[in-house]
């Protein structure tokens, strides 16, 4: 692992041991700075403040304006047996933190990447992502994506991913944010998708207080007997928004798609899903559901019977649909 | 002693009667059956008494170990100890099994979990961590429901339909069940109109056109409820006086 990390003024990077145990801690990742054969690389705000790697796994870091550019390469036919920790940290309390990220996983290869975001202090915090992936033919890359924020509500998320998938790859993600308020969230992921390939996206997200949270993804299943699902699981509460745009194309024959959105609602809080499907092949099929109301009756009133109050078990429903 | 008394109840819903003069005593300790055909009342009845949303606004009074609980919501009741099973149970989309039945637990004993499922007739390794969703078949879930309410332990429970949608194998598991919440002083009213599960009940109550034809023990209303309900030959209008001659069959109608 090459880490060229460095502040803008020139000086030598400082790497504090309660810095970064704190962190791993509040990502709940503190078991992994003392495992060998995890990789992990660890940033707090523009800083890499930790870094190993494993055989097979080349990870390099270089310091930009405000942030980290970061590339990733699995070598061909290799796989990664423990889950690789990403933590990208902002302890401060105001800060913007700009990750560049470019992934590419050889063919036949497999991957786990746990991705920990984590804002505990944060006021008014800005962090920008925008990744490249390249997944190679046949090789298995899961980017499971877990936010930790503050209650203070002054979180700025905007992640942006361009993800291509070769002939018979498979792409997993999984967006979590339902630590801490949201803040604004405006996610925007696109996927390419190549013969037999598989894609599955999946964002859950927590939001009260105000809120807002904005969800673009769109797949392209261009390629014959490619596969794809999106969903979406959000809560919102308060005047909390939340809109959420996903959309599948399907330009080959034996595609199959599912795109599937469900928003539960609750006090002022306004939501809108707008899935969309679009179909260029006969032999291609995709299907969509979406829906959006408040916490369902049946539910409430089972929980409720059993001693529940409204408000518990409301909380139980959301836990269990974003959970 | 009488546990839930129903006293001169009436219910419409969209202007229309759906209970009549309806009056019931209900035995403590007892397993008793509110039988009658599709649309009689029973389930709305089952909602009336467990305080549903909805079917809250009704004339006449409910009381529960002497006490009215017209004014109580759906948690008020059931911290009094009534709860409900339902005929299609709800499904939770992502509420595991074990955290399901830990919220209805009276006593949050981690071991109450496995103890309940074993009692209905479940592995508990094989569905703790599973979801109550659309994963489960409706007898699954009907049966994790039922381990629920073991959990919540109530004075009092409304099971509606308890074997629609088990298999034959599984209706042991449920009766057994009932069985147990019988012998730890739980009293049951089962809603059905299979006489399969009257025959479980100690005591009947017969719901045509939600009015209350009759009351009385299981096997004359089983004779009745077979002989005269299946199919009705009211055409689910009662019509009074009823005179049921149990040595006969006979039924005049007026």
């Amino acid at each position: 692992m090459v880490n060229k990390n460095k502040k803008e003024d020139g000086q030598a990077m400082v790497i504090k041991n309660d810095e970064l145990y704190s962190i791993a801690r509040i990502a709940n990742i503190d078991f992994a700075l003392r495992d060998p054969n995890t990789a992990r690389l660890i940033i707090n705000k523009d800083r890499v403040i930790e870094a190993k790697t494993v055989e097979g796994l080349t990870v390099n870091s270089e310091g930009i304006k405000d942030g980290v550019k970061i590339s990733i390469f699995l070598a061909p036919e290799t796989k990664v047996e423990n889950p690789v920790h990403l933590c990208f940290g902002v302890t401060h309390k105001k800060a913007i933190q700009r990750i560049v990220l470019d992934i590419e996983i050889g063919k036949n290869s497999q991957i786990v990447i746990f991705s920990h975001c984590v804002f505990p202090n944060a006021i008014d915090v800005k962090h920008i992502m925008d990744a490249n992936i390249r997944i190679g033919k046949g090789a298995k890359y899961s980017y499971l994506e877990r936010h930790v924020h503050s209650e203070e509500g002054g979180i700025t998320v905007i992640p942006k991913s361009r993800i291509a998938l070769k002939e018979g790859a498979r792409l997993k993600t999984e967006f979590e944010l339902l630590s801490g308020r949201v803040g604004k969230i405006d996610m925007d992921y696109e996927t390419v998708s190549e013969k037999n390939s598989v894609m599955e996206m999946t964002a859950k997200i927590d939001g009260k207080g105000k809120d807002v949270i904005k969800i673009r993804e769109v797949g392209n299943l261009v390629g014959e007997g490619s596969r794809g699902v999106l969903t979406s699981r959000v809560a919102v509460r308060d005047k909390a928004s939340a809109e959420i745009y996903n959309k599948l194309v399907a330009t080959a024959p034996y595609v199959r798609g599912h795109v599937d959105c469900k928003e539960i609602i609750q006090g002022d809080a306004v939501a809108s899903a707008i899935p969309i499907v679009e179909v260029a092949n006969p032999k291609a099929r995709i299907t969509h559901e979406a829906s959006i109301g408040s916490v369902d009756a049946k539910q409430l009133q089972t929980l409720m019977s059993r001693g529940l109050t409204e408000e518990e078990a409301t909380a139980l429903i959301i836990e269990g649909l974003l959970g | 002693m009488a546990i839930l008394e129903i006293k001169n109840l009436n219910l419409s819903l969209n202007g229309s009667l759906i209970l009549s003069n309806v009056n019931i005593s209900f035995s403590e300790g007892y397993i008793h059956a509110i039988v009658g055909p599709n649309g009689a009342g029973k389930t709305t009845l089952g909602y009336v008494i467990m305080g549903i949303e909805g079917f809250r606004n009704f004339d006449g009074d409910i009381l529960f170990k002497g006490e009215s609980i017209k004014n109580l919501n759906v948690t008020e009741r059931a911290r009094k100890g009534i709860t409900l099973a339902w005929q299609e149970p709800a499904r939770f989309e992502g509420l595991t099994v074990e955290k399901f039945i830990m919220s209805s637990a009276r006593v949050k004993n981690p071991g109450i979990v496995r103890e309940v499922l074993i009692k209905v007739g479940m592995e508990p390794e094989e569905y703790v961590n599973r979801a109550v969703d659309e994963t489960l078949s409706g007898g699954e879930r009907k049966k994790i429901e039922l381990a629920s309410i073991l959990a919540m332990k109530p004075s009092l429970v409304i099971l509606d339909e308890p074997d629609s949608g088990i298999d034959i194998s599984s209706i042991e598991n449920i009766f057994e069940a009932i069985k147990f919440l019988k012998s730890n002083g739980t009293t049951i009213i089962l809603i059905t109109h299979s006489l399969a599960v009257l025959r479980h009940a100690e005591q009947a109550f017969l719901l045509c056109n939600g009015c209350v034809l009759r009351e009385g023990s299981v096997n004359e209303i089983i004779k009745y409820f077979g002989k005269k309900c299946l199919p009705c030959v009211h055409k689910n209008k009662p019509e009074e006086p009823e005179d049921f001659d149990l040595r006969t069959d006979e039924v005049k109608i007026k």
